[in-house]
């Protein structure tokens, strides 16, 4: 049987010659054969563990094992106090660090009811989407790696080092920024900041051709990717499947244009989304998203040239503490929804906060997904799920 | 006397040929992926370039320790590295560089060199089988698999070369060599090129072997020495396969101005570089797309280049 492009089981009759007939009167004996992907293994990032059952190569039944790499964020919140937890909340999406320091910055904020600087809310948007767009270069190298084309990782990577360039030079950070603080960021921006940064922004731009017209178009990396791994509409609502996965099925849901937080309700985001819901059309919004987001922080840094001097975050007291109350602060992390469900008595650490984090819903939908695929196609399948462990794990 | 003494500088240079120019290979394929990927590759084992990094890499294989898997069938895992390698080997033999220069000249030596050629594959399937080791089970079958592909394009496009110079000798076939067949043979070269890509397990038809899904295939459980023979027989396989094709399709060592055999060094490396290439742009085939393409690609365009080489050879005659 051959996988046709529209994802259709076509059966291809073979003649097998006259010794045939010996073997059809009985069937030969086969076995199912269990495989562990993982925990450790090259295509899951980490140690995500996948129990399959086998038939020949054909997937009849999978199972996400998950929790290799808890680390008890949660639990880590509750004991730290507001400054600290900022620092345990950025590790969890190791990829997607400024995006996770937002989402609890901008939820102890709400509880404080806080007004935060314009500069500091133009910053923040800038930094955030220039996080986003090293994120997705991450995938866009690793995911053609999956599928056995080594080139596009180290194209993908020299624009990540561009782009960390201008990050380490603001945060000291190149994964890891701690540049969000409760009412702002850390410190104003360097002199000259924004055009080393409009200038990273621009080289992206212009090399990230390379990395679509290797791969993007590459025939048989479209035979590896349409019609494989098809998500439909109905499981990304039972399962909450989001981001740029969801997109890909056609679902039009992005909080940056349908929530507006920071700036983005002055920006015009626009939500890539395909229809498809294969791996190649998730392939393809990511790599539409990266052009989305290097155009969203072209026009924040225009907006930042402009915007008058002042400060850049606000005096805290020497203990901060959240009134009494709970808020849910979501936010469109790269890799989908990030939410903090923040639950304070009036300590100076909250009584809970509660992690939704992206790849965690995301991966559980491997389970309806990787049954009747080849072990072949659930590489490319995991590959399009775009998933970081420490993010499941928490 | 003479005669002994003529064997035995033959054998000796091609055993010499057989352990050199795959490194020779190797170091090509570190350094020219590294810049085609902007990098530099190695920079240090032995001062220039890094030429000596594959010497390097060789001595630390030998001095690593020898692990066999505690419930792998020994006698089996330990020869299969060599099942893998000794083919190629023995295919060099047959193999002419220059007119003459040929370690034996058989008249069947095209048919010898397909015969060959083809158990190299059983390295494969019996590492992948006895190894004891899930992963490589499913690389020992789809190499078993491959195999169904690649074999009969294989054939049929070399026996269409065959069928033009009207001998099975590689080195006759070479003599009969014009100009003219690389129009009239270029369906056949690219049939027996792709098919042989196939044969080696290199990209993108690596799927035996496919590091992101079953680790190393076969070779998931070798370590060490055995581990280098694997190495060693891929890329011998590509001195090979580069070294027939340029015998078969290319005239082997006819060309200007140049000795015959730099000429065939040249086209040798050329085709080696092609392998190279196509590694570092290409991703990775399915197994069944491998089929589909054999199957409905390359079978019926070698059957094409017979009809059209069967068709201008009466026409000439």
């Amino acid at each position: 049987m051959t996988e046709e492009p529209e994802g259709r089981l076509r059966e291809r009759v073979v003649g097998i010659g006259a010794g045939a007939e010996a073997v059809q009167a009985r069937e030969l004996a086969t076995e199912d054969m269990v495989l562990n992907i993982g925990p450790q293994h090259p295509s899951t990032h980490g140690v995500l563990r996948l129990r399959l059952t086998l038939d020949g190569e054909r997937i009849v039944s999978a199972e996400p094992i998950v929790g290799y790499m808890h680390r008890g964020a949660e639990k880590l919140f509750e004991v730290r106090d507001y400054r600290q937890i900022i620092v345990l909340a950025n590790r969890h999406d190791w990829l997607s660090a400024f995006a996770n320091e937002l989402g609890v910055v901008i939820a102890v904020e709400r509880m404080l009811g806080m007004e935060v600087p314009q500069r500091a809310i133009w910053a923040r948007t800038l930094l955030a989407e220039l996080n986003r767009v090293l994120n997705h270069l991450m995938f866009l190298g690793s995911y053609p790696l999956e599928l056995g084309a080594i080139t596009p990782l180290f194209y993908a990577f020299r624009e990540r080092e561009t782009l960390q360039h201008v990050m380490e030079e603001i945060s000291g950070g190149r994964m890891h920024y701690m540049f969000n603080r409760v009412g702002g960021l850390k410190e104003d921006l360097p002199y000259g900041w924004l055009d080393r940064a409009s200038g990273a922004v621009a080289d992206v731009r212009r090399r990230l051709p390379d990395i679509e017209q290797l791969i993007a178009g590459n025939e048989i990396f479209l035979a590896r990717t349409r019609g494989v791994g098809v998500l439909d509409r109905e499981t990304i609502m039972q399962y909450g499947v989001s981001g740029p996965i969801a997109r890909a099925s056609g679902v039009d849901f992005d909080l940056r244009r349908d929530e507006p937080y920071l700036a983005y309700g002055e920006l015009p985001v626009k939500v890539v989304t395909r229809s498809a819901g294969d791996c190649n059309a998730r392939f393809q919004v990511l790599l539409e998203q990266v052009k989305v987001s290097l155009d969203l922080a072209d026009a924040c840094v225009e907006r930042l040239r402009q915007l008058p001097p002042g400060p850049i975050n606000q005096r805290l007291p020497k203990i901060l503490k959240a009134p009494e109350g709970h808020t849910y602060a979501w936010t469109e992390s790269p890799l989908g929804l990030n939410g903090y469900y923040l639950v304070s008595r009036g300590e100076k650490t909250p009584w809970r906060l509660k992690l939704r984090s992206a790849s965690f819903n995301n991966v559980q939908v491997l389970r309806e997904l990787l049954p009747g695929n080849l072990v072949a196609d659930m590489v490319a399948i995991l590959g399009s799920m775009f998933f970081v462990v420490g993010d499941i794990d928490k | 006397m003479a005669e002994v003494l003529d064997i035995a500088v033959r054998l000796i240079v091609i055993v010499a040929a057989f352990l050199v120019l795959p490194l020779i290979v190797g170091q090509m394929e570190h350094k020219a992926m590294a810049h085609m990927q902007s990098r530099l590759g190695p920079m240090y084992a032995g001062g220039f370039h890094g030429w000596a990094q594959l010497i390097a890499d060789g001595v630390k294989f030998a001095q690593k320790e020898d692990v066999i898997p505690a419930a792998a069938d020994r006698r089996v895992f330990a020869i299969a590295p060599a099942v893998a390698l000794v083919p190629y080997l023995v295919v060099m033999v047959v193999i002419p560089v220059g007119p003459g220069l040929v370690g034996a000249d058989l008249d069947a030596g095209l048919f010898f060199v397909l015969a060959v050629m083809g158990i190299g594959v059983l390295g494969s399937i019996m590492a992948g089988w006895a190894s004891a080791n899930k992963y490589s089970v499913l690389g020992g079958m789809r190499a078993a698999a491959q195999l169904m592909s690649y074999e009969l394009p294989l054939v049929l496009a070399a026996s269409s070369v065959a069928m033009a110079a009207g001998t099975l000798s590689l080195e006759g076939i070479a003599e009969q060599w014009r100009w003219w067949w690389l129009p009239w043979q270029a369906i056949g070269a690219v049939v027996f090129f792709v098919a042989g890509l196939a044969e080696l397990r290199r990209p993108p038809f690596d799927m035996p072997i496919a590091d992101s899904e079953i680790i190393m295939g076969p070779m998931t459980e070798y370590t060490g020495i055995r581990f280098a023979l694997f190495m060693l027989a891929e890329y011998a396989g590509i001195v090979v396969l580069s070294a027939l094709t340029a015998v078969l399709f290319l005239g082997g060592w006819q060309g200007p101005i140049l000795p015959g055999p730099v000429w065939t060094l040249i086209k040798i490396f050329v085709l080696a570089f092609v392998v190279i290439w196509v590694r570092v742009s290409f991703p990775r085939l399915r197994e069944d797309q491998l089929q589909k393409l054999a199957w409905i690609g390359l079978v019926p365009l070698a059957l094409l280049q017979l009809a059209l080489t069967g068709v201008v050879r009466v026409l000439l005659a």
